[in-house]
């Protein structure tokens, strides 16, 4: 008992030393540069080394499988089966030439075939639709050495797997804390400041340093995520008084936009850590927070953002028009309540590289706290930003021509998929509106034909 | 998080699901042992094709399987956005439950959707001896005679067929006008008198239908 006194003491002490040389090299790696918004390119080695590594564990899993004359499985997201692409009448037509044994000017109301269509079609879908496989994390063509992607990469060699273990101690043992302490300090340094600026009478000096408030405590928050991001096209960030549009994936997107720029935010009113957050933030900075269930507070967010964009020196407003988190293979429809105010669009397309880490955030799946978790035992993310040229809506087109159009030029410039599906699919079931859009295309084939012949 | 690709499947159900559905490689190899995967070896390389295919519909039928318990009921197929505005949704999907039952494992699946596999997979592989394969002609016929067959009396009925052209149209056309087409129809097919088709009348109607190709899914690997 005696003997364990004065090793207890070595221990706390060289505990306390190397927290403190931890936190030293803290500042002045990562705090310091976020401050001025300089960075060492550490991340950069850190990214270049895992590529290699991810290029040598396919090869090696490749090896592996063909030695032992396995099929790697390999997920394909383009669909696995080939869609025929004939619409409706087309294929009506057809059959009616061909299937018909009446003289071919006779055309018949109905045919008993025509079912043949309806139930290919649903076949079709049961085995591979474009919208459920939205709302899940997208599947990797090669494994990126996370236990949590492996679906079929089962033990292939000695090597592979050491690698994986070393993968996960230095993940968990030396990223996860360095990554902890980077967004305490960031969150806590945001909440603080962010009061503290609100407590100042408003004007001028108020903004400049809210701003800069925000803009330190994203940057450091991005190095808590080993994040890295290539921004294009900055010449064409969003100004003030408009409002930039940008498809959502994860609440790190609003991280990535905001460490480039200053936006004032548009968003769901959340519980617990985040809320502490917002209503912080809301003090030095005239963010706009409402309930997603409440209609009052829909026209009061329209009423809102319609003053906000009318005042040209009021900064620019940052909005998801998805209205959820989709998986960034897709850019699904766009609710065209941002786009009836009338002000400039700033398009941004953001696209994560799914070979690091997946980023998407499945809210019907996890909270907020175990998916921050999982971002921060995970690689580096990375990811892509491109600020698309402002549109503005033209004379001829409605609030919802617009959206298509802005959400064409995002997904364009992704690469993503565009979709015209309503992201809050993930929640609620279809409306019946589509089924009656079929059938009345269906009846019109059917009864349309019978007009014909009663003419001729 | 994504599906899982692993199956669950136990080797009683891959035999039968193999004997079923046509396609004789074996699955996940892991899963299956060796031994299995032995015996999936010696067959021809057209086979292995399958093996990937149903690799991939197993991880559909595990990502449709919300409860995550093996079996997928009515609402898991309706929660499909492009499935459920299919006028005839709600048929195909009581096409996959057998009677009287609300959930359908990964074997009825397969099963209902082996309907589907095209025709000329089954050259390769002929067996003069064993029972008709599921996707051949007449089985997809009989398909699409059961999506009519309301009560499953093998009789489509004018009652039945009226219902069924219901579904297809909507509200968009007239009792008297639905009802003197579903006349039309019969009057068209029937030949033994009884005012209602029978599958062999079913069969002779469509008889120029190019049934193969209309009925057919094929997968891109």
């Amino acid at each position: 008992m005696f003997l364990l006194l004065p090793s207890a003491n070595l221990i706390v002490s060289l505990l306390g030393i190397s927290l403190t040389v931890l936190f030293t090299l803290l500042l002045v790696f990562i705090i310091v540069p976020a401050i001025f918004g300089v960075s060492f390119g550490i991340r950069k080695l850190y990214l270049k080394t895992l590529l290699k590594i991810f290029a040598w564990a396919t090869s090696r899993m490749e090896r592996g499988a063909k030695e032992n004359h396995h099929q790697l499985y390999k997920p394909y997201t383009n669909g696995i089966i080939a869609k025929d692409p004939t619409s409706l009448e087309e294929e009506i037509k057809e059959s009616r030439r061909s299937g018909s044994s009446k003289a071919l000017d006779n055309t018949p109301e109905f045919e008993l075939s025509d079912i043949f269509y309806f139930c290919r079609k649903g076949m079709e879908t049961i085995m591979d639709d474009e919208v459920t496989k939205r709302f899940s994390a997208e599947e990797l063509e090669s494994w990126n050495l996370l236990s949590r992607t492996n679906y079929t990469f089962h033990y292939i060699s000695l090597r592979l797997t050491v690698l994986w273990g070393l993968g996960v101690l230095i993940r968990y043992c030396f990223l996860l804390p360095l990554r902890i302490a980077l967004a305490f300090t960031g969150i806590s340094l945001l909440v603080v400041r962010t009061t503290m600026v609100g407590s100042l009478p408003n004007g001028r000096f108020k903004e400049f340093l809210s701003k800069h408030v925000h803009l330190m405590c994203y940057r450091i928050c991005v190095r808590a995520l080993t994040a890295i991001i290539t921004y294009h096209d900055r010449k064409n960030r969003p100004r003030d008084g408009g409002i930039c549009v940008a498809n959502h994936t994860s609440p790190i997107d609003v991280i990535i936009l905001a460490s480039d720029g200053y936006y004032a935010m548009v968003g769901q009113v959340h519980g617990g850590l985040m809320g502490v957050i917002q209503r912080a933030m809301v003090k030095a900075c005239p963010h706009v927070w409402f309930e997603r269930s409440g209609v009052k507070d829909r026209h009061l967010v329209a009423r809102r953002l319609t003053e906000h964009v009318q005042d040209k020196s009021k900064l620019p407003i940052l909005i998801f028009p998805e209205g959820t988190c989709i998986n960034n293979t897709s850019v699904m429809m766009f609710k065209k309540g941002s786009f009836e105010i009338g002000a400039t669009v700033y398009p941004v397309a953001i696209k994560y590289d799914p070979q690091f880490g997946d980023a998407f955030y499945n809210s019907s799946k996890y909270g907020m706290m175990p998916y921050l978790l999982r971002m921060m035992t995970s690689g580096p993310i990375v990811c892509s930003v491109w600020y698309l040229p402002p549109m503005t809506r033209q004379a001829e087109e409605d609030a919802v021509q617009f959206a298509n159009r802005v959400k064409s030029a995002i997904a364009r410039q992704g690469g993503l998929v565009d979709l015209l599906w309503d992201g809050g699919l993930k929640r609620e079931k279809v409306k019946d509106t589509f089924k009656e859009e079929q059938q009345k295309l269906y009846s019109k084939m059917i009864v349309g034909n019978h007009e014909d012949r009663s003419r001729s | 998080m994504g599906s899982r690709a692993s199956t669950l499947l136990r080797d009683e159900e891959l035999e039968e699901i193999k004997k079923e559905t046509g396609s004789a490689s074996g699955f996940l190899l892991h899963e299956l042992g060796e031994d299995n995967y032995q015996n999936s070896l010696s067959h021809p390389s057209t086979r292995e094709v399958s093996h990937s295919q149903i690799t991939r519909l197993y991880s559909r039928f595990t990502s449709l399987d919300k409860g995550e318990n093996g079996t997928l009921s009515r609402e898991d197929f309706q929660r499909i956005p492009e499935l459920a505005i299919n006028p005839l949704g709600d048929r195909i999907i009581n096409a996959f439950f057998p009677e009287g039952e609300d959930q359908v494992n990964f074997r009825g699946f397969m099963r209902t959707l082996a309907h589907f596999r095209p025709i000329e997979d089954n050259e390769k592989s002929k067996d003069v001896n064993g029972p008709e394969p599921l996707n051949s002609r007449s089985n997809k016929l009989h398909f699409a005679f059961r999506l009519y067959d309301l009560d499953k009396d093998d009789k489509i009925s004018r009652d039945e067929l009226l219902q069924v052209l219901r579904m297809m149209v909507g509200v968009n056309i007239s009792d008297e006008q639905l009802g003197s087409i579903a006349d039309r129809t019969i009057q068209e097919a029937d030949q033994d008198g009884d005012s209602a088709i029978s599958f062999t009348e079913f069969v002779k109607v469509l008889e120029k239908v190019d049934v193969e190709q209309k009925m057919s899914i094929r997968f891109l690997h």
